[in-house]
């Protein structure tokens, strides 16, 4: 009984000192950056200094691993319980903001008026999510390797066309540089494949779904274009010029630094590791063109406010005040994203006007393509990976296709089509 | 009976309360949970209002036909032939998808097919992956039943003596029970790489003539190979279980049949084997159970790849309710499993009744 009285009554006065201290109201809010020291650094960084300088609001942040943390929003959505400010990938807000999980943002609107349009998350007319940052994917090769196999340079403005990086593919294998021609990173499972990889389809001329209604993949994944797509991606493995979806996970880290790949699509967050390696003739090339010009993915994590914050006034300011060039320039240094802003991009060591990445700040703001801006593309990514593994692996390409554009036009059918 | 289980037991009530309530909380109102799910349409994410849609799901799941395909002929009526001289089939993809002479296999997916004369028998299916699920995790169960239900009989009655030093042993093989199975399926997943250390013993032990291959990585082996590794990981449990079980077997009991004059065979057949009865069936249910909930490995080595060799019952349930975020479909697999392994839990109580 003693203990007991004796806790409560501790209880009763650290809370009542809290409050006393802190006049502020306190916000939550939830990052994915859990595990990533620097990362961490960076956004404890800026929500010290929010602190610091608002007066009204106290913003308290809570990490998670990225593994485990949309299942963590979801499951807080499910329970109410959801943070006031939450960062989301991309291309899963349509599918946050769809469900109701949150809100649209109530930012000036000028604050983003330059930044790159993979950063900007809307849906259904409205923002819902900025990023600090962008990312971007590049074919790594060797000056050395281009020489070796007497191949000319592709440019932004004159990339290799699809026969082009086949010959290339050809010569690579033919010599004895590299063990496998092309990486394209099978042992990355989940979103990298439809980040990666639909790239190539559009490319082609097919999507992954028909992005004039959003309401089928009929004809997008399965129309003659996606087809011919299939086939060339079913060549690579067949042909021998990629290691498949058994690749090893290590491999595919550092079989390009380890000259086991000659060519390797990769991101920008994988090149200030390959550069330090000592790779120092490396090159960022641009994707190949196969009939539709050279396609790269965008939209990295972006901030946004759940729809249950009761403090939406401060969790827009904390996200207007995190978009400052600084925060920006800091998370690019930091982690070697692509900052969202040329002002920022500047500021930065690897992003500036001489700087060894400034390659992909174009290659974000000319080639680059959001995925399907759709509550549905969760699951249609999910499909569209499971189509791309089994073509590697040797499926038939159209009853492969098929089959995906099913699955995704019954899920489309089935969630009353997503609100489009 | 009965009037003394309700009344004047209130002790055995209040200890059974704790684990009652937590099974009910966690096990039976999820599975009613599950059931009920099963017969509407709730999505993980959606602001839509859940619907009740009778059995559509277990439709959607089970569906499942033949279709005859005639071969092509050209317009005398003769039959074409590949170079080969087999005879050329139109697509099934003709039949399925936008015919409407053919409407009762709309949407439908080929999942095998066998020649009759010259006409191809296609069975298809609406959901190609969930009958490979069902045909991976049942291959599973019968190949891995019987085998780690053996092999753990044979280490317990090989650690079952008094030898100096035997609990080094006990723990060795207890070991991979003790590790984490995503730990485990992570480092059999570097031993079983294209130039990983199985390969390499392979090949140095058959002075070079074996070719690396990629278990994993190719449907004929990959199956196989989480069986394997399934197996080792797990026995030692079960030799645990039988350990037990051999233990409880009076001592008196060996001394007769020595002093009758047994072999060692007539020994384990009319001493051990029926001192185990209990014991033995405790371990082939609980092994089959086990086998049925097959999803770890999967999920961490192959992700039910490459091309559905690998992907189980409970992998599926998994994938479709959270990635995909189809909790009915989801939830209407668990219902088909649940209602599978009962139906064999049973059968294999009733197979090894008392008589």
């Amino acid at each position: 009984m003693n203990l007991k009285t004796t806790l409560a009554g501790a209880l009763v006065v650290s809370t009542s000192w809290a409050s006393m201290a802190v006049a502020q109201t306190d916000l939550t809010m939830w990052y994915h950056g859990g595990g990533n020291e620097v990362e961490s650094a960076l956004i404890n960084q800026i929500v010290s200094d929010f602190n610091a300088t608002n007066a009204d609001y106290n913003v308290n942040l809570e990490s998670f691993p990225q593994g485990s943390y949309n299942d963590s929003i979801v499951a807080a959505a499910l329970a109410g319980d959801l943070p006031d400010i939450i960062d989301v990938d991309g291309p899963v807000m349509p599918n946050w903001a769809w469900a109701n999980y949150m809100q649209p943002l109530s930012i000036d609107e000028t604050i983003i008026a330059d930044f790159l349009p993979g950063t900007i998350g809307r849906w259904n007319g409205e923002l819902y999510s900025v990023g600090l940052w962008d990312a971007a994917v590049s074919l790594y090769a060797r000056q050395s390797t281009l020489d070796a196999l007497g191949l000319r340079t592709p440019t932004l403005d004159n990339p290799w066309t699809g026969d082009e990086f086949m010959a290339a593919l050809d010569a690579a294998k033919a010599s004895d540089i590299c063990e496998y021609a092309f990486d394209p990173g099978m042992a990355w499972t989940g979103e990298w494949y439809p980040y990666a990889f639909s790239p190539f389809l559009q490319s082609f001329g097919g999507d992954i779904v028909d992005r004039s209604t959003y309401k089928t993949a009929e004809g997008a994944l399965n129309g003659d274009e996606a087809l011919e797509f299939g086939a060339w991606w079913q060549s690579l493995f067949a042909g021998g010029y990629a290691p498949g979806t058994s690749q090893d996970p290590s491999d595919r880290d550092t079989g390009f630094i380890d000259g086991k790949y000659c060519f390797s699509w990769n991101g920008n967050w994988a090149a200030v590791a390959t550069l330090d390696a000592g790779v120092d003739d490396l090159l960022f090339l641009p994707a190949p063109d196969f009939g539709k010009g050279s396609v790269i993915g965008a939209g990295s994590w972006q901030f946004g406010i759940s729809a249950t914050s009761e403090h939406a006034e401060g969790a827009n300011a904390f996200i207007e005040f995190a978009l400052q060039d600084k925060y920006l320039a800091a998370f690019s240094d930091g982690i070697g994203l692509i900052p969202s802003t040329m002002a920022a991009a500047a500021m930065t060591k690897n992003y500036a006007e001489n700087g060894p990445l400034n390659v992909y700040f174009a290659l974000s703001s000319e080639q680059a393509l959001v995925r399907p801006v759709s509550p549905g593309y969760v699951v249609a990514a999910k499909v569209f990976e499971k189509a791309l593994a089994d073509i590697a692996n040797g499926a038939d390409v159209a009853d492969t296709l098929d089959a995906a554009v099913d699955e995704i036009n019954t899920d489309f059918e089935r969630n009353g089509g997503y609100g489009h | 009976m009965a009037s003394k289980l309700v009344t004047s037991n209130r002790a055995g009530w209040t200890f059974a309360f704790p684990g009652v309530s937590l099974l009910t909380l966690f096990i039976v109102v999820p599975f009613f949970f599950a059931f009920f799910l099963s017969l509407t349409n709730q999505r993980l994410i959606s602001p839509n209002p859940t619907e009740f849609v009778g059995l559509d799901n277990y439709r959607d799941l089970l569906s499942i036909s033949v279709l005859s395909i005639e071969p092509e002929v050209d317009d005398a009526g003769v039959v074409l032939r590949d170079a080969d001289g087999n005879p050329k089939y139109p697509r099934v993809r003709t039949f399925t998808r936008n015919n409407p002479d053919y409407k009762q296999y709309a949407g439908m997916r080929e999942w095998f097919r066998w020649h009759s004369g010259e006409t191809a028998k296609v069975i298809v299916a609406t959901d190609v992956v969930f009958w490979n699920s069902l045909r991976n995790t049942l291959m599973f169960v019968v190949v891995v039943a019987p085998i780690q239900d053996a092999l753990a009989l044979g280490l317990a009655l090989l650690i079952n003596q008094r030898l100096r030093g035997i609990n080094v042993y006990r723990a060795i093989y207890f070991m991979p029970v003790v590790v984490s199975i995503v730990v485990v399926s992570l480092l059999w997943r570097f031993l079983y790489a294209e130039d990983g250390l199985l390969n390499s013993i392979l090949g140095a032990l058959s002075f070079g003539l074996f070719e690396g291959r990629d278990w994993l990585g190719s449907p004929d082996t990959a199956l196989g190979a989480i069986e394997a590794m399934s197996i080792w990981q797990a026995v030692g449990f079960h030799m645990v279980i039988w350990l037990s079980g051999l233990q409880t077997i009076p001592p008196t009991l060996y001394e007769v049949s020595r002093i009758e004059g047994a072999s060692k065979w007539q020994t384990f057949r009319y001493v051990t084997w029926p001192g185990l009865r209990n014991t033995a069936i405790l371990v082939l249910i609980v092994i089959t159970m086990q086998a049925f909930a097959l999803f770890a490995q999967i999920d961490v080595m192959t992700n039910g790849g490459p091309l559905d060799s690998t992907t189980t019952l409970v992998f599926q349930a998994v994938e479709r309710g959270y990635a995909k975020q189809d909790i009915s479909g989801g939830s209407a697999i668990s219902v088909i499993l649940f209602l599978l392994v009962l139906t064999i839990s049973l059968v294999q109580r009733y197979l090894t009744r008392e008589k």
